[in-house]
C-alpha cells in the first residue's frame, strides 16, 4: 500500500473518531432543545410551580442552584488554592506530602453519592446544621475541592520556575514571590478550573438529594439555613414521580440546567482569554 | 561596614564546599574577591562555577537536598547570617537566559524596588531612567516603557535583566553565562555594560565562553571539577598559565 493512502486511511480514522466524540453531545443537546423551546418562558423561568409542578414555573429551583454554587464556591475556591499553594510552593516531597496527594486524586474519584451521605452524616446530622442550603453548599464544596486544588496545582506549576527564581533572587521573600510572581500568572487556569468545577457541581443531584433539596417548596429560601429546591433534583422529580406532566416541561427543565453549566462554561472560556491576553509569557 | 574602595577585599570565601545529595559540586573553595573588579570563573560543564555563583546569594538553597560547608563573607559578614532578602539585594544575579517577567519594560525594572516598598512615582522614574541607562538600554525604549518587555529582543531583554538588577542599588552582581543564548553584537553591548558597571559594583562572571573572560575579566578563575585551580590576572592565565590543565582548556584541549 502506497504511503499516501495509509496517511488518507489514517486520517479518515483519525476524523471520524472525533465525530463520534462530539455526536452525543450534539444529539442530547439536539433533544432537548427540540423538546424543551416550547416550554420556555418568562413565565416558566420567574414563576413559583404550581399544581403538584405540572404548571407553573421553576423559579425557586433555578434560585436554588444558583445559591448552592455561589456558596459553595465561597468556600472550596479559597481553601482549594490556599492548598494547592502550599502542596505547590512550599510542601518538600516527604512521605506526608505524598500522601496527601495521593488522598486528593483518589477523592476526586469517590462516587458523588458518598460525598452525600458523608455530607447528611458530618453537616446535616452532626454539626446540626439541618438539610439545607448551607449543609449543600458544604458538600458541594468538599466534592470540588480534589477538582479545584487539582487545577490549581496544573496552573501553579504551569507558571515557569524562572519567575520564582528571579523573583527570589531580586530579594523577595518567598510569599511576596507566590503572591506578586507566581499567582498572577497561574490565575486564568486557576479560575477556568474552579468555574469548570462549578458547572458540574451545578448538575450534580446525589450530594444534594439528603443534604438540601426539598421536594416541592414553591418559595423562596430566606436564609441558608433553609432547605431549597435545586434544578438537577426537581428534573428528576418531575421525570419519575409526577405523572402526566407536559413532555416540554421536563426538557425545558434540562435546557435551563444545561443552559446554566454552557452559560459557566463559556464564562470561563471568557476570562481565561481575557487574562492571557495581560499575562502572557 | 568595611570601606569599599578599589582592591579592597569585597567577598571572601573560606575552605567552601557544596553538595547536592551524593554529588560534591564545589570542594575546599578559598578565594577573595575585589571590590570593584570583574573577576571572570571558567571551566568546563560540571566544574562547580555556577554553583559557586549560585551560592555567593544563597540561591543554592532552594534545593532540597543541598548542604553548604565553609564560609563566605561579604565586607566581612557572614552571609549565612544574613537574611537571604537583604542579601540577594545586595548581590544582585543575571541569568543564563534573559529571564524578563511577562510586564512592561518599566514594571520590570521597577519591579524590584516597587516590592520593597517604594511607592514614590517620581523616585521610581527616576530610578527606571537611570537603571536603563546604565545597561545602554535607554535610548533603544525610552518611547515604549510602557509595553510589553517580551516583546524585545534577547540581547535587550538580558540588558533590561541587567536594568532590573541595578535598580535594587546593589554592591555585588553576579553574571551566570550572560551571553550564552546572545548573538555577537548583544554580546559586546552586554560586555560593554559590564566594563562599565565595574567602577561602581563589584561583579563576578561565571562564563564557557574564554575569549569573553579574556575581554573582560580583570582576574580569571579557572574551575575544575569542583575545584579551583587556579586564580591569577586575566593576563597571566591566558598568556602564562601556571597550572597545564588551565593550558589546556583555554588552548580548548577539552571541556
Amino acid at each position: 500500500m502506497k504511503t499516501t493512502t495509509k496517511q488518507k486511511i489514517a486520517f479518515s480514522v483519525l476524523f471520524l473518531c472525533t465525530v463520534m466524540v462530539i455526536l452525543p453531545v450534539v444529539f442530547i443537546l439536539g433533544t432537548i432543545i427540540k423538546n424543551g423551546w416550547r416550554g420556555i418562558s418568562w413565565e416558566f423561568l420567574t414563576t413559583m410551580p404550581k399544581d403538584g409542578m405540572r404548571q407553573g414555573g421553576i423559579y425557586p429551583a433555578i434560585v436554588g442552584t444558583l445559591y448552592l454554587v455561589s456558596l459553595s464556591i465561597v468556600f472550596s475556591l479559597p481553601i482549594g488554592v490556599m492548598a494547592a499553594i502550599y502542596l505547590n510552593e512550599y510542601a518538600r516531597d516527604n512521605l506526608l506530602t505524598r500522601l496527601i496527594r495521593l488522598a486528593i486524586v483518589n477523592l476526586s474519584g469517590v462516587s458523588s453519592v458518598v460525598y452525600g451521605l458523608f455530607g447528611l452524616a458530618l453537616f446535616v446530622t452532626f454539626m446540626k446544621f439541618g438539610v439545607s442550603i448551607l449543609s449543600g453548599a458544604l458538600t458541594l464544596a468538599i466534592m470540588n475541592l480534589p477538582v479545584i486544588i487539582t487545577a490549581s496545582r496544573e496552573a501553579l506549576a504551569s507558571v515557569p520556575y524562572q519567575f520564582r527564581e528571579v523573583s527570589l533572587s531580586l530579594g523577595l521573600s518567598r510569599w511576596q514571590t507566590i503572591r506578586h510572581s507566581v499567582l498572577p500568572f497561574a490565575l486564568p487556569g486557576i479560575l477556568t478550573g474552579a468555574i469548570l468545577s462549578l458547572a458540574r457541581a451545578a448538575g450534580e443531584t446525589a450530594p444534594i438529594l439528603f443534604t438540601v433539596a426539598a421536594f416541592y417548596l414553591p418559595k423562596l429560601p430566606a436564609s441558608i439555613f433553609d432547605q431549597a429546591m435545586a434544578l438537577p433534583y426537581h428534573l428528576y422529580i418531575i421525570s419519575t414521580q409526577i405523572p402526566n406532566i407536559a413532555v416540554k416541561t421536563r426538557y425545558a427543565t434540562a435546557m435551563v440546567l444545561v443552559g446554566i453549566s454552557f452559560t459557566m462554561n463559556i464564562f470561563a472560556v471568557i476570562i481565561r482569554s481575557h487574562l492571557r491576553k495581560k499575562k502572557k509569557w | 561596614m568595611v570601606n569599599s574602595s578599589a582592591g579592597q577585599n569585597k567577598i571572601i570565601v573560606k575552605q567552601l564546599a557544596i553538595r547536592f545529595g551524593n554529588v560534591l559540586a564545589v570542594k575546599n573553595l578559598s578565594l577573595e574577591i575585589h571590590s570593584s573588579e570583574i573577576l571572570s570563573v571558567i571551566g568546563p560543564a560540571n566544574s562547580g562555577k555556577t554553583s559557586f555563583l549560585r551560592q555567593l546569594n544563597r540561591l543554592n538553597e532552594l534545593e532540597a537536598d543541598f548542604r553548604v560547608s565553609g564560609e563566605v563573607l561579604l565586607d566581612g559578614e557572614d552571609i549565612q547570617k544574613l537574611r537571604p532578602e537583604i542579601l540577594r539585594k545586595r548581590a544582585g544575579m543575571i541569568f543564563a537566559l534573559p529571564q524578563v517577567l511577562p510586564m512592561s519594560i518599566y514594571d520590570n525594572v521597577s519591579y524590584g524596588p516597587r516590592m520593597h516598598g517604594m511607592r514614590n512615582k517620581g523616585v521610581l522614574n527616576g530610578l527606571v531612567e537611570e537603571s536603563l541607562k546604565a545597561s545602554f538600554l535607554w535610548d533603544e525604549v525610552k518611547e515604549r516603557l510602557k509595553e510589553s518587555a517580551t516583546k524585545l529582543s534577547g540581547g535587550q531583554q538580558q540588558r533590561l535583566c541587567i536594568s532590573r538588577t541595578l535598580a535594587l542599588a546593589p554592591e555585588v552582581i553576579l553574571f551566570d553565562e550572560p551571553c550564552s543564548g546572545l548573538d555577537p553584537v548583544s554580546t559586546a553591548k552586554v560586555e560593554e555594560s559590564m566594563l562599565k558597571l565595574k567602577e561602581k559594583y563589584t561583579i563576578i562572571l561565571v562564563t564557557n565562553n574564554t575569549k569573553q573572560a579574556a575581554r573582560v575579566g580583570d582576574r580569571s578563575a579557572f574551575f575544575l571539577m569542583g575545584e579551583l585551580i587556579e586564580l591569577d590576572k586575566t593576563q597571566n592565565i591566558f598568556t602564562a598559565p601556571a597550572d597545564k590543565r588551565t593550558e589546556e582548556y583555554i588552548l580548548g584541549k577539552f571541556g
